[in-house]
């Protein structure tokens, strides 16, 4: 393994492992803030329970997050100096913000998780506000920086090719910031709703008449309230995204696609395998001219392909287009169990309890994790081969340093060794339900 | 400049918050690894909750260190990750260890066999990550930390394994140990007898202090011919000296004697003190001994995070004294 793909490779998955916690993380409060909210209107002992379970679930996978998050913080110059050096001063202002939207994100835990005795019942509510608004915050904020490099802008160039006139709000107000940033905060509300209705729905089918069964009855209905809202608002800033990356990266959008030739009423290609070789993609199902209406409302729009670039500008097409099809995919699977659960509502007046419902929302509950996964690897690795498009190269910006499969071997032992641990302890936390055990 | 130098003062800032509230967090776990006797139970209990909801705030101050090095120092921040890989990988596995084990502590199974699993990850990730960031911070001072043609002088271990860093690293534990020990004296004021055992530990860690203080005093002279020179040479250098001398005494003189509030507060100074005069004694410079406060980014970038430093600061430090104020009192109920 070349040291350039063992920093890739590390990059990709301190990224991915810290992703999941930073959306459970910007998720979990939202529920937890929801069932404090309807506790103390309802004054219904059960939502209490599950605020209280929900913030514990939120404190894990905070933690995880926070330390996973301070990692890649320190990753990004170690694996990367030639791009924080270019960077740094350019999208500063977003991590400084983010800084401080995690640093209110932690007071405001700290007061919902230790102050349940020690402040007003409004001051924890307010506290719980805080996390969850914090959390979005925070995420919207690093995605903003992700955005600069897909769409740089708010700088020049000077004459020996240090960087000039920088502008930061225009550096984080990039192009592609508003759909990445609405894209994203979605993603992590609605992969948290079907990962907790996950949960709940084992256990009810686990545990059929338990004491715990309102318990879990009251958790699946939130959860699936969050989920299947915001799975049907998804496409909309999906489209957001799509606009601005047909306008500012068509041979990301192209390898998306998998698509060659540059022409009008181009087709958006279903499923399908790209032959880099050949420069073919076969075994794909066309719609022809959809991609065109999808990128430029216009079906005779010209759509480029990636024969328009060396192959030297091309990303690896194939996994960028299988990843994007997979978080399609995702996309459908959640939209079909969310159809049904809202036709099951508006049917029977109430949350259906059937077994094989609660199967189908299994089944579904660890879509909207693996479509984020999916989605960022599509985007980021459909940026290949600049670290900033256009500007920076990947190889270039990559640390001299020798041996890097070393550092690469020692996180991924140390990920999967966390990521174990908090799923072990996660499913402690959840497996029983409380009948007996009441919370102190 | 003038905007600059602000970013450096509040950058020195940064690191001393972060010494006297996370560092303190760090020395909490060395005394969870020496905890020891009839009441090392309660010892343990005290350390835990003293850490427990204030931990993930306080690593805030490193963060803003780290991130105005590289939006204010974008080349600092190269040079640094670059020629102290090494270390600074280590030091992340620690602070990952060390984080995750303690939450994962409160949540797990309360049996012995697994709780002391967790409490052997928390203490090496407590005692590694004070010294690997000691050593960072020595490495810097010595002025070994240089690029040419984009990779280190010297090559990746040789600068920063050095008899100075090392003894910096060390220093850097016994701060952080003391810090948390004379804290923690305070935390306990309704355990006498736990009280009286940390009390006895943060003199212990002063003495500790004080030793590794002379030792990196007379190392520097070889390993960090600048700092030597800062502190004995320049207009400042006596004054300064017999100030931390003078507050050092005084806060093992307020732990001697009971007098734990003025212990805190004598302990807090002298970490300001020590963060100060390094800063002083190679000002300035960033990294000696290529990098300066003049290679420092665009103008425009410096100000606009100066505003977000003077807006922002309100709203969060008045967030961070409640949640500080909160759990210094006692609960209303239960």
């Amino acid at each position: 393994m070349t040291d350039l793909m063992a920093a890739r490779s590390q990059m990709a998955i301190s990224l991915g492992f810290h992703m999941i916690f930073a959306v459970v993380g910007m998720g979990m409060p939202v529920l937890m803030v929801a069932a404090d909210a309807l506790a103390a209107w309802t004054g219904d002992r059960t939502w209490e329970e599950l605020a209280y379970r929900w913030g514990k679930g939120t404190a894990i996978t905070f933690a995880v997050g926070a330390v996973s998050g301070t990692v890649l913080s320190f990753e990004l110059g170690l694996s990367w100096p030639g791009f924080m050096a270019f960077a740094g001063p350019i999208v500063g202002l977003p991590f400084s913000l983010e800084g401080f939207a995690f640093f209110f994100e932690a007071i405001c835990l700290g007061i919902v998780l230790y102050g349940r005795d020690r402040v007003p019942r409004w001051g924890h509510l307010l506290a719980g506000v805080g996390v969850a608004v914090s959390g979005a915050a925070s995420g919207a904020f690093v995605v903003t920086a992700n955005a600069w490099m897909n769409t740089p802008t708010g700088y020049t160039l000077g004459p020996d090719g240090s960087v000039v006139d920088v502008d930061p709000v225009a550096a984080m107000l990039n192009p592609s910031a508003l759909g990445q940033v609405l894209h994203m905060v979605v993603a992590a509300w609605l992969a948290t709703g079907w990962t907790v209705a996950g949960i709940h729905a084992w256990l009810l089918l686990r545990e059929p008449g338990s004491a715990g069964r309102a318990f879990h009855h009251k958790g699946l209905a939130a959860a699936l309230v969050l989920a299947v809202g915001f799975t049907f608002l998804q496409p909309l800033t999906g489209h957001v995204i799509a606009e601005a990356v047909a306008h500012n990266q068509p041979v990301k959008l192209a390898a998306l696609e998998a698509r060659w030739e540059t022409g009008p009423r181009a087709a958006f290609t279903v499923l399908g395998w790209p032959d880099e070789e050949a420069e073919v993609t076969r075994w794909g199902l066309e719609i022809p001219g959809l991609l065109s209406i999808l990128a430029a409302g216009d079906v005779n729009a010209v759509v480029s392909g990636l024969s328009e670039v060396p192959r030297s500008e091309r990303p690896p097409v194939a996994v960028v287009h299988a990843a994007y099809q997979l978080m399609l995919a995702t996309a459908a699977g959640m939209g079909f169990t969310g159809a049904v659960a809202l036709g099951l509502v508006a049917w029977r007046r109430r949350l259906p309890d059937d077994r094989w419902f609660l199967w189908l929302v299994v089944a579904t509950s660890p879509l909207g994790i693996v479509g984020i996964e999916a989605g960022w690897t599509a985007t980021e690795v459909g940026r290949q081969p600049w670290v900033i498009q256009g500007v920076l190269r990947t190889a270039d910006a990559v640390t001299p340093m020798p041996g890097l499969p070393v550092p690469l071997a020692v996180f991924v032992g140390l990920y999967v060794l966390l990521g174990l641990a908090c799923a072990l302890l996660l499913r402690r936390q959840f497996l029983h339900a409380p009948d007996a055990e009441v919370a102190p | 400049m003038t905007e600059t130098v602000a970013v450096a003062v509040v950058l020195c800032a940064a690191l001393s918050g972060y010494v006297l509230t996370g560092g303190a967090d760090f020395g909490g776990g060395v005394w969870d690894l020496l905890a020891t006797g009839p009441r090392r139970v309660r010892q343990r209990r005290a350390i835990a909750t003293a850490i427990g909801p204030i931990w993930e705030a306080n690593h805030v101050w490193l963060i803003l260190a780290l991130v105005l090095l590289f939006v204010v120092f974008p080349k600092a921040y190269a040079t640094v990750a670059v020629a102290l890989h090494v270390p600074l990988v280590a030091l992340l596995v620690g602070v990952v260890l060390r984080g995750a084990a303690f939450v994962f502590r409160a949540y797990d199974s309360r049996r012995d066999e697994v709780q002391a699993r967790w409490s052997v990850v928390f203490a090496i990730g407590s005692v590694s990550s004070p010294v690997l960031l000691g050593i960072v911070v020595g490495a810097i001072a010595s002025g070994r930390v240089q690029l040419v043609d984009g990779v280190p002088v010297g090559g990746w271990i040789t600068p920063w394994l050095q008899p100075f860093p090392v003894v910096v690293g060390l220093l850097t534990l016994a701060i952080f140990a003391f810090l948390a020990a004379v804290y923690l004296t305070l935390d306990t004021h309704d355990d006498r007898e736990v009280q009286e055992d940390f009390r006895l530990r943060g003199l212990g860690a002063a003495a500790a202090v004080f030793t590794l203080a002379w030792a990196a005093f007379f190392l520097a002279r070889a390993g960090a011919p600048r700092l030597w020179e800062g502190l004995w040479t320049s207009a400042w250098a006596i004054p300064f000296q017999l100030a931390v001398a003078g507050v050092g005494l005084g806060a093992i003189g307020a732990l001697w004697a009971r007098r734990y509030r003025w212990a805190r507060d004598l302990g807090a100074l002298q970490v300001v003190l020590v963060v100060g005069g390094w800063a002083a004694s190679q000002w300035p410079y960033v990294i000696p001994p290529d990098l300066t406060v003049a290679d420092a980014a665009p103008v425009r970038v410096v100000r606009t995070v100066l505003w977000v430093l003077a807006v922002g600061a309100g709203p969060l430090l008045a967030a961070y004294g409640t949640l500080l104020w909160v759990f210094r009192r006692r609960p209303t109920q239960a």
